[in-house]
């Protein structure tokens, strides 16, 4: 009796400090990152830093908008590109394909969920870059190394539809049998259930999957690293090289710290990458939170 | 309706869906076996049988819901009307709209209240506002929602009571014109109140509709039926009146399973 008390008592604490643990870990990083860039706060305003694109570390000149910028780029064009395709593929594996060809899917998508991301970018260097350089640039009549915005868009878009397709059709099937009979039986077709039923009541769990997504398209490193060529420069042209945030703090992170605030301005670099992470979490939620209410 | 008694006999005496040698599988699993059945106008035709004996699946097949289950294989003819809906090369969507589904529990649309209603309506072709609107408010009050409701309209239908919900069911079945209503347990999860309503309902809609009810509560039965069908593992065992079949069964299933049963 004593026994089962002690053990009811100790795992209840257990969980509290786990998750106490679990619940602090964020706000520490946040915490230890902020004390570490404040000599860069310090040293310049938060707005040159965020909007100015004069990126001269050993002239004091530390402007973050090109890296800011190369990041939302690639993830834009990565999600513009993977969300329809991970949209459709869900629909079509959940409602209409044949059970042997599910079979032979799901795990396939698995495995492509689990790859490392090197492997994406070796991927992308290796078909990617030439594709670019060699057909496309050509056919929107400009020439192009290949190592571009665009490239790291694509593979971060390979990488993300696995990734997204895996939540995605988990979500689709949980939408009940009796729903789509309902709708049929109302007089609808197939595709007009799937239309008004099936994607309408899995639009929170459809908006979160892509938010997870563009979360993790953000801070998407290696892949992305390997094939954008890491240029510093903004461009609205896809076919020339970007810099996004996370190759920044990858590359430099222990180079060239003898320069004075590097170091500080790669920490507030992993900040600002955790506060825009945040951010995309948070509008997320707020969206799911709308559109649960209807 | 006229008030001609043999005007009437006649309507009553028709037959608005035959099946004939209906079978179904899944796999090498024979669910189905068989089925040859009548179901007559106007009625409320009772389906009984214990668990798993295919009520449902049978069901489904007058609707050609089996489609939606790649697994299972249905042969034989089902016709309504005239058409073989197994073999038809007609339009599917259209002749399950002469059938409306209430099922076991009730799978509001994640739409409005209103729009639940307008939905089949609307997928009819009918586009004019106020004829959606004439019909929604027909088709509320004919299932006794409308005063519950009409303040309400534009919320969201999963904020009603099951009870509430399983009406809207019924409501948004009725608003296609259906000349059936293929019923699966329809108050197997209400309240003793929310399901005499429904029973209730059925009761009045036999004047213009024709019901196949599948229930498990054999007073339910006694009370409602017009002509019983007792099914046990996938085939037909006894039909006929409900005086024939409760105070004189024949087989020792039906038998058995009324003592069960109740
Ligand atoms: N899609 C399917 N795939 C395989 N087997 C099925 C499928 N649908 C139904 N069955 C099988 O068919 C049999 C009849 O099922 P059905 O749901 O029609 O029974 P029921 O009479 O409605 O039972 P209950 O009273 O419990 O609702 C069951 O043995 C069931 O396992
Ligand atoms: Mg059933």
């Amino acid at each position: 009796m004593f026994r089962r008390i002690f053990f009811d008592r100790t795992t209840k604490t257990w969980m509290i400090t786990t998750m106490v643990i679990i619940l602090l870990m964020p706000v520490i990083i946040g915490v230890g990152l902020y004390l570490k860039s404040l000599p860069l706060l310090e040293h310049q305003s938060l707005r040159t830093l965020l909007f100015t694109s004069d990126w001269q570390p050993s002239q004091g000149k530390f402007g973050f908008w090109p890296f800011v910028a190369g990041s939302i780029y690639v993830t834009l064009i990565a999600f513009v590109l993977s969300a329809p395709v991970c949209l459709l593929a869900g629909i079509y594996l959940t409602q209409f394909a044949s059970s042997r060809l599910v079979k032979v899917m799901y795990p396939v998508i698995d495995i492509l969920a689990g790859l490392p991301s090197v492997i994406y970018g070796v991927w992308g260097i290796l078909v990617v870059v030439p594709f670019i350089s060699k057909f496309l640039a050509p056919i929107f009549g400009t020439t192009s190394s290949g190592y571009t915005i665009m490239a790291g868009g694509i593979v971060l878009a390979v990488m993300c539809v696995p990734y997204m397709l895996n939540m995605i059709t988990e979500v689709f099937k949980t939408v009940p049998m009796g729903l789509r009979e309902a709708s049929l039986s109302l007089g609808a077709t197939f595709w007009e259930s799937v239309k008004h039923v099936v994607i309408r009541k899995s639009y929170p769990g459809i908006i979160s999957a892509f938010g997870l997504g563009i979360a993790k398209a953000f801070g998407e490193t290696m892949a992305v690293m390997m094939v954008v060529g890491n240029r510093v420069q903004v461009h609205f042209n896809p076919f020339e090289a970007g810099y996004p945030l996370p190759a920044l703090i990858a590359n430099n992170y222990g180079e060239m710290l003898s320069i004075p605030l590097y170091d500080s301005a790669l920490m507030f670099a992993a900040l600002l990458l955790l506060v825009i992470i945040l951010l995309i979490n948070l509008i997320f939620r707020y969206f799911i939170f709308k559109t649960r209410e209807r | 309706m006229t008030n001609n008694p043999t005007d009437t006999q006649v309507i009553q005496d028709c037959t608005i869906l035959s099946i004939r040698n209906l079978n179904v599988h899944a796999g090498n699993h024979h669910i189905l076996k068989d089925i040859n059945l009548e179901i007559p106008k106007n009625r409320i035709t009772v389906l009984l049988g214990p668990s798993g004996c295919g009520k449902t699946t049978l069901l489904k097949c007058m609707n050609k819901l089996t489609d939606l289950y790649r697994e299972l294989k249905v042969t034989g003819n089902i016709f309504i009307e005239d058409d073989d809906i197994l073999n038809t090369s007609k339009n599917i969507p259209s002749i399950r709209q002469k059938m409306g589904l209430l099922s076991q529990r009730p799978y509001p649309l994640p739409v409005s209240i209103y729009k639940n209603v307008a939905y089949g309506i609307k997928l009819k072709g009918i586009r004019d506002r106020k004829l959606i609107d004439y019909n929604v408010e027909k088709h509320l009050k004919e299932v006794g929602l409308w005063n519950e409701v009409k303040d309400r309209l534009h919320s969201p239908a999963t904020s009603l009571s099951i009870g509430q919900q399983q009406r809207l069911c019924l409501a948004r079945g009725l608003a296609v014109k259906p000349r059936i209503i293929l019923a699966d347990e329809p108050t197997s999860a209400l309240d003793p109140i929310s399901s005499k309503i429904i029973e209730n309902l059925f009761r009045n809609l036999k004047e213009n509709y024709t019901i196949i009810l599948v229930t498990h509560v054999l007073r339910q039965a006694i009370r409602l039926a017009d002509h019983v069908i007792f099914m046990y593992n996938g085939e037909i065992i006894e039909q006929g009146t409900p005086d024939e079949l409760f105070n004189n069964p024949k087989s020792e299933k039906l038998k058995e399973y009324m003592v069960e049963g109740n």
